[in-house]
């Protein structure tokens, strides 16, 4: 049962990590326009 | 860390709302097109909002900007101040959601090793694991929940986030001392769960809200938002709505609306009143004559000098009359806060109940006090709490996907209660703009169809625009002209192969409106415009009453133009209403115990459509219709009113059962618990089955609306 020591650390860690990434993403306006995301990969650059 | 750029000082942000954005191709017009200009630095275009950040240096303003879009071809406004900061609802709840989510995954990956047979120190320790993820986690994903609890507590109700929070509340403090002394079960999956089902309910129903606030955002643009005043040395300038004052004069330019009331200093032309009082007729004014701010100049450009602006036009008697109103409304209980009214002393008296009983059959206070606790867990409204705002989420969007926006959560609640309908005449069961007569263009020769589309084309005049819009939708090409131009008050001039062609007012017209259409060598040609009915208004009017809905017109136009439009579409009808006889017309009827849709567009609808049980306004509609209706339907035909109804009396139905199916469901589990047989697992069981069913019967709506 020792290895829980290491697997639960490490479990609770990625998602940490995940619930810090969608945080950060909130915070830089990531959600702010869903829509214009989806149409701008559509989006040629001709320079 | 990347630290954020600081703008340099002359910098400056506008926000303008562009309608007409709808695709890549536009973003990427939009987004090339502008910085082209001077004094433009940069533009971003937020497809979901319909807007664009432009970021200008101090040489240029919103006006500029205004006119380069014009130019690229997109009708823009100036985002008023009022507006702009308007916040999404979904926003502030994404990151409870998130957090909630994590943590619940996790402490549920725990309890399910606690389940499968953890004992002695390990489940300990996960038990305390749990805590430490799960007590945070609670207070931060609670708070939205707790904040409307304690709110509807102080002022004496209680509401849906009553039993939530109560339930949540004690679960936790529960499992905290059951974790300290080293017990058997904690409950603070169940409670991380609950919480995570209910904001995910939340989350949808305000992203749907949001939505359809955008979609009517982005309509909202309709009265003038300024106007070019002539300076004292002759010059002209633009300025804002709300900076304009008493003594200015106003340049109106034929199609534009009056930012402000005020007397005509010069010129003369005729002014369309119908979004203000309803009145279908233009009306002409002269030197001298009052104009109405909202109305719209349709022939030749006036000066006009400012009597009132701002909140002394006539617009601001109509703003308080729908104050009144509104706050009428805001007096509606929702279906679920209904409910809570009745469930929530139902649970804690059983909860009550359970420990007495337990007392009185000799049990200790701990396991009299852990079994009511547990009945009150399982009987947290999870199912409840996600019957109503699931269903209304799937069949708004439903509705959106047909072209009707629905604003506000109750008012498919209300619509779905209606009994009686007052349909303004106007612009609601007409179309509200003048539309040349199909028989007369069908009678055009085809060279004379495309010299009328190629003259209108280069007009802005309302009635051009309109000319120019259904030759275009008959597949016209345009023909080629030279020389157009356009003479204010007149008409437009060109010359086509080597012949005079014109389209100009005729000599001879009378009150009607028409426009005549001259090719040198050939007869004029008269068109004569009228306000049309919208298309399927009597198949529309006719679904409602199977509905059993009783239909009838209240307008402020003339009787005799309210009499023809009453005769074809065979309503009884009241005419010459002005606003505040509007709204009297619905307090009474609501008085006598009716149900009251109102459907209207103009400023003069405003305090009846907030003073209605549930209100519709067409996408047409001025921004105070706009604003004060619940629903707002896109498309021209008025079917979306029977369509709209039947969503919301389908949409009532399932979230009746889904009541039942969430009241069943504590039938069976209640006793259990009452019984002290619930633990852990199988409350969880218990709350994610039922809440999966009411999902799952609430995406039965995902078709309402067809």
């Amino acid at each position: 049962m020792t290895i829980l020591l290491l697997l639960i650390p490490a479990a609770l860690a990625i998602g940490g990590l995940g619930l810090a990434a969608f945080f950060w993403a909130l915070r830089n306006g990531q959600f702010d326009d869903p829509e214009g995301n989806a149409a701008r990969i559509l989006m040629e650059d001709e320079e | 860390m990347t630290a954020l750029r600081k703008p340099a000082p002359a910098r400056e942000r506008t926000i303008l709302a562009v309608p007409a954005i709808h695709c890549a191709g536009c973003m990427s017009k939009i987004e090339h097109g502008l910085p082209a200009r001077l004094g433009i630095l940069s533009a971003r275009v937020n497809l979901s909002a319909r807007t664009v950040t432009v970021d200008h240096d101090a040489t240029i303003d919103g006006h500029d900007i205004v006119q380069a879009l014009a130019e690229l071809g997109y009708e823009a406004q100036a985002r008023r101040d009022e507006v702009a900061p308007r916040l999404s609802a979904a926003r502030p709840l994404l990151a409870p959601l998130a957090v909630a989510g994590f943590a619940a995954m996790n402490v549920m990956l725990l309890s399910v090793s606690v389940w499968s047979g953890a004992e002695g120190s390990t489940r300990d320790l996960f038990h305390w694991i749990s805590a430490g993820i799960g007590i945070p986690a609670i207070a931060f994903a609670g708070l939205p929940f707790f904040k409307s609890a304690w709110q509807a507590v102080r002022r004496g109700t209680t509401n849906m986030d009553v039993p939530i929070s109560l339930g949540v509340l004690i679960a936790t403090g529960l499992s905290l001392y059951e974790t300290a002394r080293r017990g058997e079960h904690a409950w603070f999956d169940g409670a991380l769960m609950l919480l995570t089902f209910l904001l995910v309910g939340r989350v949808l129903d305000a992203m749907m809200r949001d939505r359809a606030r955008a979609g009517v955002d982005a309509l909202l643009s309709q009265a003038a938002q300024g106007a070019m005043v002539v300076g004292v040395r002759g010059g002209l300038s633009w300025v804002e709505a709300a900076k304009l004052a008493a003594g200015m004069v106003m340049r109106v330019a034929a199609g534009e609306r009056l930012a402000a009331d005020g007397d005509i200093v010069s010129g003369a032309s005729r002014f369309d009143q119908s979004l203000l009082t309803g009145e279908s007729a233009p009306i002409s004014l002269q030197q001298g004559d009052r104009a109405l701010a909202g109305t719209l100049n349709l022939e030749a450009p006036v000066d006009v000098r400012v009597s009132h602006a701002g909140h002394d036009t006539t617009l601001a008697e109509i703003a308080r009359l729908m104050e009144a109103s509104t706050q009428n409304r805001s007096r509606y209980v929702r279906i679920a806060d209904r409910a809570a009214r009745l469930y929530a002393p139902a649970v804690h008296t059983l909860a009550a109940l359970t420990i007495v009983g337990w007392l009185l059959a000799g049990a200790g206070l701990y396991q009299a006090l852990v079994t009511g606790v547990a009945v009150l867990i399982i009987t947290c409204p999870c199912a409840l709490g996600l019957a109503v705002p699931v269903a209304q989420v799937v069949a708004s969007g439903s509705l959106m996907r047909a072209g009707i926006m629905v604003k506000d959560g109750s008012a498919l609640e209300r619509l779905a209660t209606v009994d009686r309908a007052l349909l303004d005449k106007t612009g609601t069961l007409t179309l509200g703009q003048p539309l040349p007569d199909p028989a007369a263009l069908l009678a055009l020769a085809p060279d004379e169809a495309a010299v009328a589309l190629a003259l209108a084309s280069h007009s802005r005049h309302p009635l051009s625009r309109a000319l120019a819009a259904a030759l275009t939708k008959w597949n016209i090409a345009p023909a080629a002209l030279t020389g157009v131009s356009e003479r204010a008050g007149e008409g437009l001039s060109a010359r086509w192969e080597g012949l005079e062609v014109a389209l100009s007012r005729p000599q001879s017209a009378g009150a009607a409106i028409a426009a005549a259409l001259t090719v040198e060598g050939w007869p004029v040609r008269l068109i004569p415009f009228s306000d049309r009915l919208r298309p399927d208004a009597d198949v529309a009017l006719a679904g409602l009453r199977r509905l059993g809905i009783e239909c009838s017109i209240l307008s402020g136009d003339r009787p005799a133009a309210v009499a023809e439009i009453a005769l074809a579409v065979g309503l009884t009808a009241q005419a010459n209403a002005r606003p505040g006889d509007k709204q009297a017309v619905v307090a009474r009827l609501r008085a006598s115990g009716r149900k009251v849709l109102v459907v209207g567009d103009g400023l003069n609808d405003g305090p009846a459509l907030a003073a209605a049980d549930a209100s519709f306004a067409p996408a047409s509609a001025s921004d105070v219709g706009l604003q004060a209706a619940d629903l707002v339907f896109v498309q021209d035909s008025l079917l979306a009113l029977p369509r709209a109804v039947r969503a919301a009396r389908r949409t009532m139905a399932v979230v009746r059962q889904n009541f039942a199916l969430a009241i069943g469901y504590n039938l069976l589990a209640v006793p259990l618990a009452i019984a002290g047989l619930v633990t852990p697992m199988v409350a969880a069981i218990a709350m994610s089955a039922s809440s999966l069913i009411v999902v799952g019967n609430s995406l039965r709506l995902a078709r309402a609306a067809e």
